[in-house]
C-alpha cells in the first residue's frame, strides 16, 4: 500500500489567498522579468525588442562565467563542510536532560542573528587591528588579511557561513536521530556492530528524509547568498568573492542595464530550479 | 446506517472496492479482516473523516456521503489510547459534554456515572500519562460514550493491551453495549474476538466484502472458501478431493473415502475446522493418518500438527497429549462436520447445526 | 548452549528508589530448555530479559553463563541473540546482507560466510528471498530475519524473544510459532520467550515462569500451571477465561459451598481464619439437571454460542462462575441447574495460596 494521503479538495480553498499573494509578489514580477529580458531598455518608454540577444550576450560574458564558477565552488564547499559537521554535532548532543537543552539553545543562537549583522560581526572579528581573530592570527605570525588576499577572503567567508548555518543542519539531524526507536541500537549492539556500522546502517538511512531537506535548504540559500559576503568583503578583493547574486545586482542596480540583468536573473532562477530538481529526484530515487 | 457501492481510491490504488453493507442498529457490528484489508479505511469513511471516491452513505433516509465529520453523530476509539494529554481523566470524559454546552451539574452526574461503569473512579484527577494502558483506553472509551453518539466506531481498541486485560475489557464492552442504544462498529483481526462479541460480522479482505451477516451464521455457513479461511483460528484445514458421484463420496488423493452431500461438482475442496477432530476412533468417524510434525500443548488442550501427502492439518484436541516428532498418528473426523467448496471457492455444503 | 544462573538478581530503575522493577530472585535456566516468562505488563518480565541479555546491568546480584560471571559483560560479549517486539532489520541491505552482518562483524567472509547464511535461510524458509531488499518484506518475514541474525552465529548460546509476535496477524502467528518450535527441536538452543499471551507461552515453553509485580509467582510445566496453580494469580492469569474461584466455608473438616459439601483434591486442612475459596477451571465444570455427588445448585444466567465452544455464565450464590462447554455436548437451558465439580480438578485456596 502506498503512503499517499487521500486528497482533500477543500484544502485548495485554504491555499487560495497564499496563491494569490505569491502570484502578485512572485509570478507577476517574473512575467515582467521575462518581458524585460527580451528588450533593450534605453530609457523610460523607450524599449526595443531584441529577442534572445541578451541571453546570448550573457552566456558569453566572461565576468558571468567567473561569478558562476566561484558560486559553484562556494556552494560545493559549503555543503561539503556543513552537512557532515552538522551530523557530527548532532551525534554528540545528549538525548535528554538539561545539558541537551542548553546545547540546543546555544546552537540555535547564530541562526537568530540578522544576516547583515552576521557579516558585520565577522568583518570586525577578522580585522587585523581591532578584531580578536585577526589580531591573534597576526600575532602568531600568520600573514592574514582578508581585504587584500583573495585566499584569506575566501576562507573567511566560508568560515562565516559554516558558523552561521551549520546549527540548522545540526538541529534538523538531531530531531531525526531522536526519532529512531531504541531497539535498533540494542539489536546492533547484539550483532556486534561497530559505532561506524551503526551510523552507516541505522542512523544515516533513517535520517535520509531530514537530510534531504537540510541539503536542499542549504543548496538554495547558499546559491543565493548576498548579504553576508557583501558586508564582509564587498565582493573583494577585486572580484575574488563576488558571487552570482552580487554580480546580478551590480549589473541591474549599478549599471542600470535592465535588459541583460533581467535575462540573467531568469537564467539564475532556472539554474537553481534545475539543481534542486536534480538533487531531489536523486535523493528520492535511491530509496 | 447503510453503505452502498462504496469505492475508495488513493492515487492509483483501490483501497476499497464495491462495499455494500448494512449496519444493524443498536447492535455490535464486527469488521473482521487481516491487516491492510481496509477496516480502518472503512471506519474513517463511516466517520466522515474521508470521502469515498464513489458510492453513498445513508443513515435512515438521510444521505450522509458529503457530510463532514463534525456534523455527524459519531464517536471513535483508536488503537493507540488517544486522550487529551493536558486534561485530567475527569476533563477528558467531560470534553464532549462541554462542547455540547451542558450545564455543570449534568456533566458531573454523567462523568461520575461513566467512571463508575468503567471502573475509573479512583483515577479521575490523574493525567493520562500517569495511567496504565488499560486505564487509558477505558478513559478514551468513557469519552466516546459521554458523547452519547448514535454510532460508536472502535478500531482494534484492545490490540495494544495485555491478553488478560483484553479478555476482561471485551466482556465489559459486550455488557456495556447490551442495552442496544448505540450502534457499535468494532474492527479486529482476530476471529475469536468476533465470536466472543457476537452480533453481526462482516468479513473484509483486500478491500472487498467477503460476507456479511449474523456472526454465527457467517461462521457456520461461509459463502466461500475465502470467507471460511478468514473466519478460522486455528487456520482452516483444506484438502482437495475428487467426487465419486454414484456413491456420494469424496475421495482423497490417498484413497480415503468420506460420505458427503450430493453435489454436481467433480472436483471439490474439503474444509475441516481444527476442533472437529478427535483422537479416539468410533463408528461413523473417518480416519485420517499422517506424521506428527508438532504437538503444542496449551493448558488443557493440544494442537496437533499432522503432515499428510495431500495437506498439513492442525487439530485442536482436548487433553494433554505429548506426541513425539514424526510419530505416526491418526485423527478422526465426523463426515457431517465437513465443509465442501467447488473449484471456484463457492460453498457446496456445510455441517447442519 | 549455556546454563544461565541468576543469583539474588534484582533491579530498581534510577529515580524510583523504593520500587523494585524486579525483586531479588535466584534461578537457574538449564541448557537447551525453552522457557517462557509470562505476566501482565509491568510485571518485570522485560526487565528480567534485558538483564539476561546484558542490555541492563542489574542493581544487585550476579548473572553467570555456564558458571562464568557475565554480570559486567556487554551484550555483544555474551553470545546471545535477541528478537524484539517489532522487526529490526537494516533497511538498506538485502536479506542476505542482513543475515551476514553479525558474521561480517566478526571477520567472516567468502564461501564460509555464504554457506552459513544459506543454511540459516533454509531453516527459516527465507532462501528464495535472499537477494531481495529487506525493506520490501512483510512483518513476519522481517521477524524471521531478526531471528536469523541471531541464529547465524554458531556460538550463540541463547535466543531471547521480547513479545516477538505482537505485530503479526493471527494466521501468520501460527506459522511462526510452529517455526520457532521446530527450530528449538532442531538446533537445541536455550530459548527464552517473554509474552503476556498465555497461549504463546504454554505452547512454546517446556517451563513457564509466571510473574506479577516484579516477582516470580510460579515456575512449572504448562500442564502443571494449568492443572495445579499454586497461587490464585496463576489460576486467574492462565486459561481463557481464567479459573473460577467460588467462596466457600470450612465446616466439620470439609469445604462447603452454600451448605453443600464439596470434595476437592486438597488433602490438608486450611489454616484457621484464612479466606477460603475453591478453584475450578471453566473447562471442567459439568452441568446436570439433577443433583449428584459434588454438585452445587446454580442458576444459568447467560448462554453464549462462541462457535468453537459455548460459554455459560452461572450464578453461584452471590458470586458467579463461567463454564466452557464443547459444542458437541448437550446445550444447557436457562434457569436452575446443578454444576458438578470433579474432585480431582478442583482445589482449596486459602487466602491466595493453594492448599496441598
Amino acid at each position: 500500500m502506498s503512503s499517499a494521503k487521500p486528497v482533500n479538495q477543500r484544502a485548495w480553498w485554504f491555499v487560495l489567498p497564499v496563491l494569490i499573494s505569491v502570484a502578485f509578489s512572485a509570478l507577476v514580477p517574473l512575467m515582467t522579468i521575462v518581458n524585460y529580458s527580451v528588450q533593450d531598455i534605453l530609457g523610460p518608454d523607450q524599449a526595443v525588442f531584441v529577442g534572445m540577444e541578451w541571453y546570448q550576450e550573457i552566456l558569453r560574458d566572461p565576468d558571468l562565467h567567473g561569478a558562476l564558477y566561484r558560486q559553484l565552488v562556494f556552494t560545493a564547499a559549503v555543503l561539503a563542510l556543513e552537512i557532515p559537521l552538522g551530523i557530527a554535532l548532532a551525534l554528540t548532543i545528549p538525548a535528554r536532560g538539561w545539558r541537551a537543552s542548553l546545547v540546543l539553545v546555544l546552537l540555535a543562537m547564530p541562526l537568530l542573528i540578522p544576516w547583515n549583522v552576521v557579516g558585520t560581526i565577522w568583518q570586525i572579528f577578522a580585522r587585523g587591528d581591532i578584531g580578536l581573530l585577526g589580531y591573534v592570527l597576526t600575532r602568531l605570525g600568520v600573514d592574514y588579511n582578508y581585504s587584500q588576499h583573495p585566499m584569506d577572503a575566501w576562507v573567511t567567508v566560508l568560515v562565516m557561513d559554516v558558523w552561521h548555518w551549520t546549527p540548522l543542519v545540526a538541529l534538523l539531524s538531531y530531531a531525526a536521530l531522536r526519532a529512531i526507536p531504541e531497539p535498533f541500537y540494542q539489536a546492533a549492539r547484539i550483532d556486534g556492530a561497530s559505532r561506524w556500522a551503526v551510523f552507516r546502517h541505522i542512523e544515516l538511512p533513517k535520517m535520509r528524509g531530514v537530510l534531504t531537506i537540510a541539503l536542499l535548504l542549504r543548496l538554495m540559500d547558499s546559491f543565493m547568498i548576498y548579504t553576508e559576503p557583501f558586508v564582509l568583503t564587498g565582493g573583494g578583493p577585486g572580484t575574488a568573492t563576488t558571487f552570482l547574486s552580487q554580480y546580478l545586482t551590480q549589473k541591474a542596480v549599478g549599471q542600470f542595464d535592465l535588459g541583460p540583468a533581467a535575462a540573467f536573473s531568469l537564467v539564475y532562477f532556472l539554474i537553481i530550479l534545475l539543481l534542486c530538481f536534480v538533487l531531489y529526484n536523486f535523493m528520492k530515487d535511491s530509496r | 446506517m447503510r453503505l452502498s457501492g462504496i469505492h475508495y481510491r488513493v492515487g492509483s490504488e483501490l483501497w476499497l472496492e464495491d462495499i455494500d453493507l448494512s449496519l444493524a442498529k443498536g447492535g455490535i457490528n464486527v469488521l473482521l479482516g487481516a491487516t491492510l484489508a481496509g477496516k480502518t479505511t472503512l471506519l474513517r469513511i463511516m466517520a466522515g473523516l474521508d470521502r469515498p471516491t464513489a458510492g453513498r452513505l445513508l443513515a435512515g433516509d438521510i444521505d450522509l456521503t458529503g457530510v463532514p465529520v463534525r456534523q455527524r453523530n459519531v464517536a471513535m476509539v483508536y488503537q493507540q489510547f488517544i486522550n487529551y494529554p493536558s486534561l485530567t481523566v475527569y476533563e477528558n470524559i467531560a470534553s464532549p459534554l462541554r462542547v455540547a454546552r451542558r450545564n455543570e451539574a449534568e456533566i458531573r452526574t454523567r462523568v461520575t456515572a461513566l467512571a463508575e461503569t468503567l471502573r475509573l473512579t479512583p483515577f479521575l484527577s490523574r493525567y493520562p500519562a500517569e495511567l496504565s494502558g488499560g486505564q487509558q483506553q477505558r478513559t478514551a472509551l468513557a469519552r466516546a460514550l459521554a458523547k452519547d453518539a448514535e454510532l460508536l466506531l472502535l478500531d482494534e481498541p484492545l490490540i495494544n493491551l495485555d491478553y488478560k486485560l483484553r479478555e476482561e475489557l471485551r466482556a465489559e464492552l459486550a455488557q456495556l453495549f447490551a442495552d442496544g442504544r448505540t450502534t457499535v462498529v468494532y474492527a479486529t483481526t482476530e476471529p475469536l474476538e468476533a465470536l466472543q462479541l457476537g452480533g453481526y460480522t462482516t468479513l473484509l479482505a483486500a478491500g472487498r466484502v467477503l460476507q456479511s451477516g449474523p456472526t454465527m451464521q457467517v461462521f457456520r455457513r461461509p459463502a466461500t472458501l475465502a470467507a471460511a479461511r478468514a473466519f478460522s483460528d486455528p487456520p482452516l484445514n483444506v484438502i482437495p478431493a475428487r467426487v465419486d458421484a454414484r456413491n456420494h463420496e469424496a475421495v482423497l488423493p490417498d484413497g480415503v473415502r468420506l460420505p458427503i452431500a450430493p453435489t454436481q461438482a467433480s472436483e471439490i475442496v474439503l474444509g475441516i475446522r481444527a476442533h472437529e477432530f478427535s483422537l479416539a476412533g468410533a463408528s461413523g468417524l473417518t480416519a485420517l493418518s499422517g506424521r506428527v510434525e508438532l504437538a503444542e500443548i496449551s493448558g488443557s488442550e493440544t494442537f496437533i500438527h499432522l503432515a499428510r501427502d495431500d495437506a498439513r492439518l492442525v487439530a485442536l484436541i482436548p487433553g494433554v497429549h505429548d506426541l513425539a516428532l514424526n510419530e505416526p498418528c491418526t485423527l478422526y473426523v465426523r463426515p457431517a462436520s465437513l465443509y465442501g467448496f467447488d473449484s471456484s471457492g463457492r460453498l457446496l455444503f456445510a455441517p447442519e447445526s | 548452549m549455556a546454563r544461565i544462573d541468576l543469583e539474588d538478581v534484582g533491579h530498581r530503575y534510577a529515580g524510583a528508589a523504593d520500587a523494585w522493577a524486579l525483586r531479588p530472585m535466584t534461578m537457574t535456566w538449564s541448557d537447551g530448555g525453552a522457557y517462557a516468562l509470562l505476566g501482565p505488563s509491568g510485571c518485570g518480565k522485560t526487565t528480567l530479559l534485558n538483564i539476561i541479555s546484558g542490555l541492563i546491568a542489574p542493581s544487585r546480584g550476579r548473572v553467570s553463563f555456564d558458571g562464568r560471571d557475565v554480570t559486567a559483560l556487554a551484550p555483544e560479549a555474551r553470545n546471545i541473540a535477541q528478537v524484539f517486539q517489532f522487526p529490526v532489520v537494516y533497511d538498506t541491505m538485502t536479506v542476505f546482507d542482513n543475515l551476514a552482518f553479525p558474521l561480517r562483524n566478526r571477520g567472516w567472509s567468502g564461501a564460509r560466510l555464504r554457506q552459513r547464511v544459506e543454511e540459516v535461510a533454509d531453516i527459516l524458509e527465507l532462501r528464495p528471498d535472499l537477494p531481495r531488499r529487506a525493506r520490501a518484506l512483510s512483518a513476519d518475514q522481517k521477524q524471521k530475519i531478526s531471528l536469523g541474525r541471531g541464529l547465524v552465529r554458531p556460538d550463540v548460546a541463547a535466543v531471547l524473544f521480547d513479545e516477538p509476535l505482537t505485530v503479526i496477524d493471527p494466521h501468520l502467528k501460527w506459522l511462526l510459532r510452529r517455526k520457532l518450535k521446530q527450530i528449538h527441536q532442531q538446533l537445541k538452543l536455550s530459548l527464552l520467550y517473554v509474552t503476556h499471551d498465555q497461549t504463546e507461552a504454554l505452547t512454546f515453553a517446556d517451563q513457564v515462569v509466571v510473574m506479577s509485580q516484579g516477582e516470580i509467582v510460579q515456575v512449572g510445566t504448562p500442564e502443571a500451571l494449568f492443572e495445579t496453580p499454586a497461587h490464585r494469580f496463576v489460576g486467574h492469569f492462565i486459561g481463557s477465561p481464567g479459573m473460577n474461584f467460588l467462596a466457600c466455608d470450612w465446616t466439620a473438616g470439609a469445604a462447603t459451598i452454600g451448605g453443600v459439601r464439596v470434595e476437592t483434591s486438597s488433602k490438608q486442612a486450611p489454616p484457621a481464619g484464612a479466606k477460603l475459596s475453591i478453584g475450578v477451571r471453566p473447562e471442567y465444570l459439568e452441568l446436570a439437571p439433577t443433583p449428584g455427588a459434588n454438585c452445587v445448585p446454580v442458576r444459568v444466567a447467560a448462554i453464549q454460542d462462541q462457535g468453537i465452544h459455548t460459554m455459560v455464565r452461572l450464578e453461584v450464590g452471590a458470586s458467579f462462575a463461567w463454564a466452557k462447554l464443547r459444542t458437541t455436548s448437550a446445550a444447557p437451558t436457562p434457569g436452575s441447574a446443578f454444576a458438578r465439580l470433579p474432585p480431582a480438578r478442583c482445589a482449596l485456596y486459602a487466602d491466595e495460596r493453594r492448599v496441598a
